[in-house]
């Protein structure tokens, strides 16, 4: 599901600006995106990895990934840049996650605990890191990203040193032998965590479920197309439907050709044993639509509003500081959210280490799809999320075909991950930089 | 009474206060759990020596108006190219540490150069894009330390390719500063060599920004109009302090490498950055105006902090690394801290 919308998305975009004279434009906004694109296509060959065992990594890490790419959204559209703290909606979660563990909830009940006790959490560290953040203006981004460093040696202080000597803790599973401290890695697997909980409530081979979507998106678009009153004012709109409308004709034939042809190559038809957990899945459509439709409520019209200019926000009698505290707020909630779909599918819990990258991670997968500091769309995310972990999958293999040394491939996404955001951020700059001097 | 004490709180700082009360706590802690002192008095001023030099890099950064230099991982990467120039051409004993000083000025130079012209382009996001930057440059290089081809038998590894994480300076410049004219008083190692080094680095510091072209490059980064309007070239004077900055990092990495005795690639230098920018704000610097003393006073504030925390920790509690939690906290604590004090601006 969440594939569909985001080729969809993409294309969409595509095919918006499809018009010759707009092509430029679009290289040039898009320069990291098609850059990446490149550099996946070449990795993939480069690789010789089998298409099925990508395609297979590449659907469980879009699952695994997209809640927390797609958490970053909000705060951006409050002008409050990338949420460089989601760190801390990371860290509530994996603190739910000791507590559920401690009291040996597993399964599906385990993890509808942690979401709910992460929740006032993720509240709390939210709106203290909203209320500094409210602090730094201008300087937002950095500040985020110090306050995950700094809440980690909180986290840490608390997990090695209180738990177990001030805050009474006796479970031989989650305590290091010594009795103080909380162990290095925590194992979430079926019976004592909630390992897959999520993930397997429903799985269903996806190319039917890609179908059974296809279906509807082409019905859907058809008649949006066909709809005869209100045609004038989508003429503007008219390539971006038929481009639509053509590309979920396109995920139909996809999908029923790979599921009923048995003369395909032997590559092609193992395509079909690729299986999608539902619920996960629904759970991210869900995020991507709240993402889509809050624009529209009053709350929405305040981020927008406030991420504009904050001036005109509070002349207009918004409080601004609430709504900025508000947007961190919700960001940090559904990164915990997210980091618990994360945990639940990786099945082992890195105490002191799982929370410690995402934010980076998902930043540049977000920045790759094409998203810049104040703009930011759900269809950037999910095509971000796509085109990094392509990279993260076939990098080792290419670095060890071309230069004999996989570790080259690993430095390799290390060095792509932090260029992209450095390069992206200070393109972002620096285009602030020529306007304010165009205006002055 | 509460006046003077507000007067001396607004004066000196407030976490300078509370970091200092804590130092002098853990002290007294340590005397009491009956650490050896002339020991602790020794590691205090190894580190502070050794990590000094990459705190003062900060200085011509913030002084020229660029803010703390996050990307002094870049610095850094000269810094290490340049000693392992060194290594490779065979020099040993002192001369390899001119050598290697010397030969990671013409890089320093360069990349802070470029770095600079870099900077000039985004005003005002400098500490995020620096930080990414140093990120990126430090994951780029690792790729290079497979690749290049060093072929000295200390630095490579022996099976399979690349240089080693971590090289030994046992046969070229290990602890040759440490080791010049070190003296004992009651026990207590003094480095001479590395304490005068870091000495002199800071009086020539000290000297240039009291120089024409220093002064004009803390005028550039005080008040940028201002600094214009009296004929400044202030985007020149942003690059010349980025190019200081940088070179100051090569060499303090260059120091601290022979006082820790080991050259650290790959990871090594990744958040280097972050503890040189804590200690000179410890020191009463903020990430508009810095001064030598702030240097000084904050690496010895911070580094000593460590030293003994280390020790005491151990004694109180025998698991986990506190004295690295500590770290953390206290260092990212205090950079919070000044960005509060720049919000606002924009």
């Amino acid at each position: 599901m969440s594939m569909v919308n985001n080729i969809q998305d993409t294309r969409r975009d595509q095919g918006n600006r499809n018009v010759s004279f707009k092509i430029r434009n679009f290289m040039i906004n898009n320069c990291v995106t098609v850059l990446f694109l490149v550099i996946c296509l070449a990795g993939v060959v480069i690789s010789r990895l089998p298409l099925f065992f990508i395609a297979n990594e590449l659907l469980i890490r879009i699952t695994r990934d997209s809640f927390l790419v797609l958490s970053l959204i909000i705060p951006v559209l409050a002008g409050m840049g990338l949420n460089f703290s989601i760190t801390i909606g990371a860290m509530a979660a994996q603190i739910s996650i000791i507590i559920v563990t401690h009291f040996s909830v597993p399964g599906i009940y385990g993890f509808v605990l942690c979401a709910i006790l992460s929740v006032p959490l993720a509240i709390l560290f939210g709106n203290l890191t909203g209320r500094l953040l409210n602090k730094t203006r201008g300087q937002e981004m950095i500040a985020g990203m110090i306050v995950g460093f700094f809440a980690n040696g909180l986290y840490q202080f608390l997990f090695l040193f209180l738990v177990g000597s001030l805050i009474p803790m006796n479970n031989p599973e989650l305590i290091i032998p010594g009795g103080v401290g909380i162990r290095n890695s925590i194992d979430l697997s079926r019976n004592n965590g909630i390992m897959y909980s999520l993930d397997n409530i429903c799985k269903l081979p996806l190319f039917n479920v890609l179908l059974f979507v296809g279906i509807i998106a082409t019905g859907f678009f058809m008649y949006k197309l066909l709809n005869k009153n209100n045609e004038k004012a989508k003429r503007i709109n008219r390539i971006k439907q038929v481009t639509n409308l053509i590309l979920s004709l396109a995920i139909v034939l996809l999908s029923l050709s790979i599921t009923f042809i048995s003369s395909l190559p032997n590559e092609i038809r193992m395509l079909k044993n690729l299986k999608l957990p539902i619920a996960t899945s629904l759970a991210v459509g869900f995020l991507c639509l709240f993402n889509i439709l809050i624009v529209r409520t009053k709350l929405g019209q305040d981020f927008r509003t406030v991420g504009n200019s904050q001036h005109i926000a509070e002349v207009s009698g918004i409080n601004v500081d609430k709504v900025r505290v508000l947007a961190i707020t919700i960001s940090t909630v559904l990164a915990a959210w997210g980091q618990l779909i994360f945990l639940q599918n990786l099945g082992t819990l890195n105490t002191y280490g799982s929370h410690v990258q995402i934010a980076t991670f998902s930043i540049a997968a977000l920045l790759i799809g094409g998203a810049s500091v104040s703009k930011a769309t759900v269809g950037q995310a999910l095509l971000g999320v796509i085109l990094f972990h392509t990279l993260f999958i076939v990098s080792p293999n290419a670095g060890k075909n071309l230069f004999g040394e996989a570790q080259i491939g690993e430095f390799f996404r290390a060095f792509f991950a932090y260029g992209v955001i450095g390069v992206s951020l200070g393109l972002h700059a620096w285009r602030k930089r020529i306007e304010m001097k165009n205006k002055l | 009474m509460t006046e003077t004490i507000k007067r001396f709180t607004n004066k000196f700082g407030l976490p300078r206060i509370i970091i200092s009360l804590f130092f002098i706590l853990l002290l007294v802690t340590a005397v009491i759990i009956d650490l050896s002192f002339s020991t602790l008095m020794s590691d205090i001023l190894k580190r502070f020596g050794m990590y000094g030099v990459m705190v003062l890099a900060m200085v011509p950064s913030i002084q020229s108006g660029t803010g703390p230099n996050f990307a002094l991982p870049i610095g850094i990467i000269c810094g290490l190219v340049g000693s392992l120039l060194a290594i490779e051409l065979g020099f040993t004993g002192g001369i390899s540490f001119l050598v290697s000083i010397l030969l990671s000025l013409p890089f320093s130079i360069i990349i802070g150069w470029i770095y600079g012209l870099l900077l000039n382009r985004i005003k005002g996001s400098e500490m995020l894009v620096a930080t990414y930057m140093g990120f990126s440059i430090v994951s780029f290089m690792s790729i290079l330390w497979i690749l290049l081809p060093f072929k000295h038998p200390e630095m490579v590894w022996p099976i399979g390719r690349g240089l080693r994480v971590t090289i030994a300076l046992d046969s070229t410049f290990g602890e040759i500063l440490n080791k010049f004219w070190e003296f004992e008083i009651k026990g207590i190692k003094v480095p001479t060599g590395l304490l005068m080094f870091f000495f002199i680095s800071c009086l020539v510091v000290f000297l240039f920004t009291r120089s024409k072209s220093g002064i004009a490059m803390k005028a550039a980064g005080d008040n940028p109009k201002f600094a214009i309007s009296s004929g400044i070239n202030v985007d020149k004077k942003r690059i010349l302090g980025t190019i200081l900055s940088t070179v100051l990092g090569g060499m303090g990495i260059i120091v601290y490498s022979q006082s820790y005795g080991f050259i650290q690639l790959y990871e090594g230098p990744l958040m280097m950055a972050f503890t040189a920018v804590a200690a000179i704000l410890i020191g009463g610097a903020s990430a508009k105006k810095a001064k030598i003393y702030h240097v000084i006073l904050g690496t010895f504030l911070f580094q000593g902090l460590l030293a003994i925390s280390l020790p005491v920790a151990n004694q109180i509690i025998t698991t986990g690394n506190l004295s690295e939690v500590l770290r953390a906290i206290v260092q990212n604590g205090i950079i919070l801290y000044a960005l509060t004090k720049v919000g606002g601006e924009e």
